[in-house]
């Protein structure tokens, strides 16, 4: 017999009992009333706990945020999709080159790690445990992206801040290639002391977006 | 006995690798608890843990509700496995993914090494998992000339130091700052000869020795926490990025899992999700989570592979009263909270599972015949604290009376039992078994008295036994705890020597060779 069928056999031997298969008691919170501006002050306050830094700004001030956040740094990493109203105008020297990595020129390992940085945009967040979560679409990137770069900077719309994990995780296919990223790389692994920076980026910068008023 | 079912073998065949322990519980505790050090880094650690788990438990409402959920969906998991590893199966090779079945360790780290091999390359990365180490798939790697390299900086420390995990989370739990500072100078080649013990610099250490690995690695081999029948997805949770390298880098991916850690539903995560990251590291959340469902089109591995393993689980799963053990999602929180955990340490359960899980679930995967896993019920005051802390809500007090049971019978079925000790034992399981823990546990040892004869002497235990008895008779207990007992026996030995065959004659000695 191959080894599947043995198993399954084996499975099947194991719950000649026929043991109850009880239906998942759900009776936790699945729902949230908070308000957008309590979400947010909600998620700036458990992401700042992990050392990540956050801004809170108008959409109208996006653009501009990030160009202040880009100064100085060398090359910077954006996907094909990103909002081309965030980005920075090109203003001369202040503002670093951006490449984009696209799906029909993805750039290499080597690239990616000698960038300074990289933004993304995001598609949902969980403001209970401060979590960011990509799911590849545009404007996010494949995960090799927002990985490999030392710095990575993140953009979240408000709307797509829920309260709660399980109201996120409705909102999201689970069939995609998913990354939830709670603050910078981090270990525990000295005596259960939490040290940030560790393999993937070292830092977190977090734009969180407003919804346009009205 | 021999039966057939439905043409399918029907005793349970049990499972073999880094899951037995080599010598009895009360000869390695004894051995571990003769170093202060271990104990003084475990004590630190634990306390740590435990409060922050506390602090963030109890920022949810409703963690007695997702506890609940837990439970229940767990249940319905082992209930429903067959028909759920078909469905997993069907989505995840529908989306490119290839599926590999082994029966035990032997046929996983055989199909592992094969896939190596079929890349013609002699090394991979791998990122933390119980299911490699529990079918030692590093030593049988190394001995097919394939050097596995760990990336998650506890289960690098162990490696580089030669030493064994300790700790299902926190594999290098039992060294300090110092002795992981010293191990780096040793053992890393290349490293800062100014490197300080700070907790910072020895993770920066860490990303420097393993960034051109992560970046150059051909084959990653992986576990996973979670996967995902509806949809065919696996989860890996972890906290460096040393996850996300090698899930995400490598052309090849091959992940190992044991075919318990299925879920019905990706409504099933939102549960565990939560769960899991507060009852191990005790935050809120963990760093980071990938999710991936077989091959995703210009993103990561172009070859994802999957070996689902059973190796005892299946044997597990056949035993109504143990099977619950399969429920564990190993956040170690039943260690960190356990009064016997904190001072021998993961060392002297034998088995890659420590801790009270350890002591329900390696029996279970082995058998209790298996000469030193039977010992492994014993090794606990049946305190219950395990239980409470539990996030799927295993009663592992129970279990252990039950396998305690299962003992008894089983040295009474080769004559090696006393009729006497088994009419004690079995009152004493049956009293246990009644669900009231610590309290009637702990008064329930006079029973131990039924067992002595009328000189007031017990000559033979089971399985705890053979350290004890067979120096000395042990007066009949009238009223002594097993804690009280340990604190006792504990002071008396301690400043007591190493353990033999340690690399750095320091630090605890190694669980099995
Ligand atoms: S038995 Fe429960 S507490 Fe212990 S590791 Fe498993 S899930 Fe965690």
């Amino acid at each position: 017999m191959n080894a599947r069928d043995e198993i399954l056999g084996r499975v099947r031997a194991a719950l000649r009992d026929a043991p109850a298969a009880p239906e998942p008691a759900r009776a936790y919170r699945r729902t949230s009333g908070m308000t957008e501006e309590a979400r947010i002050e909600l998620l700036v306050d458990r992401l700042v706990d992990y050392k990540a830094q956050v801004w809170v700004v108008d959409p109208g001030q996006v653009a501009e945020r990030i160009a202040e956040l880009l100064a100085g740094t060398g090359e910077c990493i954006v996907p094909a999709g990103f909002n081309p109203a965030w980005l920075p105008a090109d203003s001369g020297e202040t503002v670093p080159r951006m490449r984009t990595d696209a799906p029909e020129g993805p750039l290499t390992l080597a690239e990616l790690d000698a960038a300074g940085a990289v933004l993304t945009a995001s598609a949902a967040a969980v403001a209970q445990t401060g979590t960011i979560i990509l799911d590849g679409s545009p404007g996010q990137g494949r995960r090799a992206i927002s990985l490999v770069p030392d710095r990575h900077i993140c953009v979240v719309e408000a709307a797509h801040i829920a309260e709660l994990l399980p109201e996120a995780l409705a909102r999201l296919d689970g069939t995609r290639p998913i990354t939830m990223i709670s603050g910078p790389s981090a270990t525990s692994d000295i005596e259960l002391e939490r040290v940030e920076g560790v393999h993937g980026p070292r830092n977190l910068e977090v734009v969180v977006v407003r919804s346009p008023v009205g | 006995m021999s039966q057939t079912f439905l043409g399918m073998p029907s005793l349970p065949v049990h499972g073999e690798g880094n899951i037995h322990a080599t010598e009895p519980f009360p000869a390695a505790a004894r051995r571990e608890l003769g170093n202060a050090q271990l104990r003084a880094n475990l004590g630190h650690a634990t306390r740590t843990i435990r409060d922050k788990r506390l602090k963030v438990v109890a920022e949810l409402p409703d963690w007695e509700q997702l506890r609940e959920a837990g439970s229940t969906i767990k249940q319905n998991v082992m209930a429903r496995l067959p028909e759920l590893l078909e469905q997993f199966e069907e989505n995840f090779t529908a989306r490119g993914g290839t599926i590999h079945w082994a029966r035990d360790a032997a046929e996983a780290n055989a199909t592992v090494a094969a896939l190596v091999r079929e890349q013609g390359v002699d090394e991979v990365v791998k990122v933390k998992s119980m299911a490699t180490q529990e079918i030692g798939l590093n030593e049988y790697l190394e001995e097919q000339g394939i050097a596995a390299f760990e990336t998650d900086l506890a289960e690098l420390i162990v490696q580089l130091d030669h030493d064994k995990p300790s700790h299902i989370l926190v594999p290098a739990i039992h060294k300090n700052r110092t002795e992981v500072r010293d191990i780096f100078l040793r053992e890393m080649p290349g490293v800062d000869p100014a490197l300080t013990d700070d907790p910072a610099r020895l993770a920066d250490a860490a990303r420097t020795h393993l960034r051109r690995k992560f970046l150059t690695a051909k084959v990653a081999v992986s576990g996973a926490n979670f996967a995902l029948a509806d949809s065919g997805t696996l989860a890996v949770v972890e906290s460096e990025g040393n996850g996300r390298m090698c899930l995400t880098l490598p052309e090849t991916l091959i992940t190992v899992m044991g075919i318990e850690k299925l879920l019905p539903a990706w409504q099933d995560l939102e549960v565990f999700m939560q769960l899991l990251p507060r009852s191990s590291t005790g935050e809120r959340m963990n760093p980071y989570t990938s999710l991936w469902t077989g091959v995703a089109e210009g993103d990561g591995p172009r070859n994802v592979h999957l070996v689902l393993l059973d190796n005892g689980r299946s044997a597990a799963l056949a035993d109504e009263m143990g099977r619950s053990a399969l429920h564990c999602i190993r956040c170690s929180a039943c260690m960190n909270v356990c009064p016997v955990y904190e001072r021998t340490g993961g060392h002297a359960y034998g088995s890659t599972y420590p801790g009270p899980i350890g002591a329900i679930l390696s029996p279970l995967l082995t058998g209790i015949e298996s000469e030193d896993n039977s010992t492994l019920p014993y090794a606990s005051s049946l305190c219950g604290a395990c239980y409470d802390a539990c996030p799927v809500k295993i009663n592992i007090p129970d279990i252990l009376v039950h396998l305690r049971g299962q003992d008894v019978d089983s040295k009474r079925g080769k004559g090696k039992l006393p009729s006497q000790m088994d009419a004690a034992m079995q009152a004493a399981s049956w009293a246990l078994s009644s669900g009231r823990r610590l309290g009637l546990a702990e008064k329930a040892l006079p029973l131990g008295r039924l067992a002595a004869g009328p000189d007031r002497k017990i000559t033979s235990l089971p399985g705890i036994a053979a350290g004890w008895t067979q120096s000395r008779d042990i007066p009949a207990p009238p009223a002594e705890s097993f804690r009280a007992w340990w604190r006792r026996e504990h002071g008396k030995e301690s400043g007591h020597g190493q353990g033999p065959g340690h690399p750095t004659g320091q630090g605890p000695a190694e669980g099995k060779p």
